[in-house]
């Protein structure tokens, strides 16, 4: 049977060239970097190396970088960390509803030891209003945290609109960047953030490792604790493997990023309308602010955990907002959050692409798509009410 | 996506019994869509108060439909009072078990059933 990958928002195969590069320092460089001896400067130095790397694709400097052990970590340093370290100042942070969880449940613990947290609505689909942002700064707002780009809808926010405003009134932004990074241009800069999140697995590096930039000013509190390395933010024998596959994924990305994006979002654009031509299935998240590599659908009368396995029976991989995919009874908080109702939620459908999908892989999922839905639908008892109704 | 048994992945890709029914004698209904789980139950009970003929239609994840299906095979055959007896959890077993997160949420079958039976038995009485 074919096998069709469309789950990149979820994770990425490694990129062979990032295998090869990391092979080395699992052994015969397996040296711990804080080591004085010729193993431990090897090790060093291929970190020291991968900083560099990391940084110049967002235009940060090196010493910016903290290697964590991936987007949550980082998230949550941000995010406790800062409000630690800047609680004499107030304890307001400000963010979204539609924030991936390692984001939303660190401002959920905060809330707990006395942080307040204003969480901003998104419109239909799933932009933040910037002018939202500057009416919900306070005095004592120490935080804003918002996602550069949506991991379940791909929508891409207006963040550097939000970063002049961030500025202008002294507040430290932050920005999980973990689907957005590699993808599309990241430029701290531009952006005027101060704390970026990003993720080595979901740019074709490995699991387990990730990074946070910190603008020089806007240190976190380090809430581990443990030995000096990252410069005590984030102590801990370094994965230098880990390291070097990100870096080498970072440099991939960036060197075929333009390339990637023609081919990937070709392929989304073709995805797209083929899925909706089949009658009420729609599209979730914005026409044109979306990352290259996102499809979202909701196919009405339809729950997306049956869609998922009647796809995966057909070997093709894809996500859904469905609460049955969740662990919980409630469908996507950011569906809902963008207006959806409950039955647009629950019958949503994720397909994400990737640097290694063909034409190929589209036309089959076209070709089989139609059958399944028909099928359950014809199942469902949604789908006979309408008709009797009619 | 939870871990689901064979059985229930036969299920899930071959239903068995999915589908309307023609005038039938009760109509059982459970769920809502706020937790995304709809199933309707259409049952034919003949003379001798069994079950002659069962029809399903489900809204709802891999569980769901598979729970529906299986009920519908079990209860076949059965007289209402020895339908009435089937549970969740025997509908559960019979699939040779659900992931935890499923037990609750997308194991309504047996109850759909209930519910189609008591329809049948309120439209008898009603007539009598």
């Amino acid at each position: 049977m074919r096998s069709v990958y469309l789950d990149h928002a979820a994770t990425t195969p490694v990129h062979p060239e990032v295998i090869a590069a990391m092979l080395r320092y699992f052994n015969p460089l397996y040296g711990n970097a804080s080591s004085v001896h010729s193993f431990g400067r090897d090790a060093r130095m291929a970190i020291d190396n991968a900083r560099e790397i990391v940084a110049k694709a967002m235009g940060a400097q090196p010493n910016e970088i903290f290697f964590t052990s991936g987007g949550t970590e980082s998230d949550n340093i941000a995010i406790i960390g800062t409000a630690l370290a800047r609680q004499a100042k107030g304890r307001h942070i400000i963010t979204t509803a539609i924030e991936h969880h390692a984001v939303l449940n660190a401002c959920a613990y905060l809330e707990k030891q006395g942080f307040e947290v204003t969480y901003l609505p998104v419109d239909a689909y799933g932009l933040v209003n910037p002018s939202d942002v500057n009416a919900a700064i306070r005095p004592d707002t120490i935080l804003i945290s918002i996602g550069h780009a949506n991991n379940e809808v791909g929508t891409i926010q207006p963040l550097a609109e939000i970063g002049a405003i961030a500025k202008a009134h002294k507040v430290l932004l932050h920005t999980d960047a973990v689907q957005s990074f590699g993808s599309i241009p990241v430029d701290v800069n531009d952006l005027q953030v101060d704390l970026l999140s990003l993720s080595g697995h979901k740019i074709y590096g490995p699991k387990g490792i990730g990074a946070l930039y910190v603008r020089r000013g806007a240190r976190p509190q380090a809430i581990q604790f443990g030995g000096g390395q990252e410069r005590k933010l984030r102590p801990g024998t370094e994965n230098v493997p880990g390291i070097v596959g990100l870096a080498k994924a970072v440099e991939l990305a960036m060197q075929e990023r333009e390339e990637r994006n023609e081919h990937i979002s070709r392929l989304r654009d073709k995805l797209i309308a083929g899925l909706l031509t089949v009658p009420e299935v729609t599209l979730n998240g914005h026409p044109e602010q979306r990352l290259p590599g996102n499809v979202n659908i909701s196919v009405k009368y339809v729950e997306g955990e049956s869609l998922i396995l009647s796809l995966d029976l057909k070997g093709i991989a894809v996500s859904s907002g469905s609460a049955c995919t969740s662990g919980s009874l409630d469908p996507s908080h950011v569906l809902t959050a963008m207006g959806l109702s409950h039955e647009e939620a629950h019958g949503s459908l994720r397909l994400t692409l990737g640097r290694d999908n063909t034409e190929a892989d589209i036309d089959y999922v076209l070709e089989v798509f139609p059958e399944i839905v028909d099928r359950l639908r014809a199942m469902s008892p949604l789908y006979n009410k309408l008709d009797r109704e009619e | 996506m939870s871990l689901y048994s064979q059985k229930v992945i036969d299920h899930f890709a071959n239903p068995r019994n999915v589908g309307t029914m023609e005038n039938p004698d009760g109509v059982g209904e459970v769920g809502n869509i706020t937790c995304g789980d709809i199933m309707r139950i259409y049952i034919k009970v003949d003379e001798n108060e069994r079950i002659s003929d069962i029809k399903f239609q489900t809204f709802g994840c891999g569980a769901a439909v598979a729970t529906s299906s299986i009920t519908t095979e079990m209860v076949k055959g059965m007289t209402l009072d020895e339908a009435m007896k089937v549970t969740n959890k025997d509908v559960a077993d019979a699939l040779d078990g659900l992931p935890p997160v499923k037990m609750h949420c997308s194991n309504l079958a047996a109850e759909a059933l209930q519910a189609a039976i008591k329809d049948y038995r309120e439209r008898v009485s009603d007539n009598s």
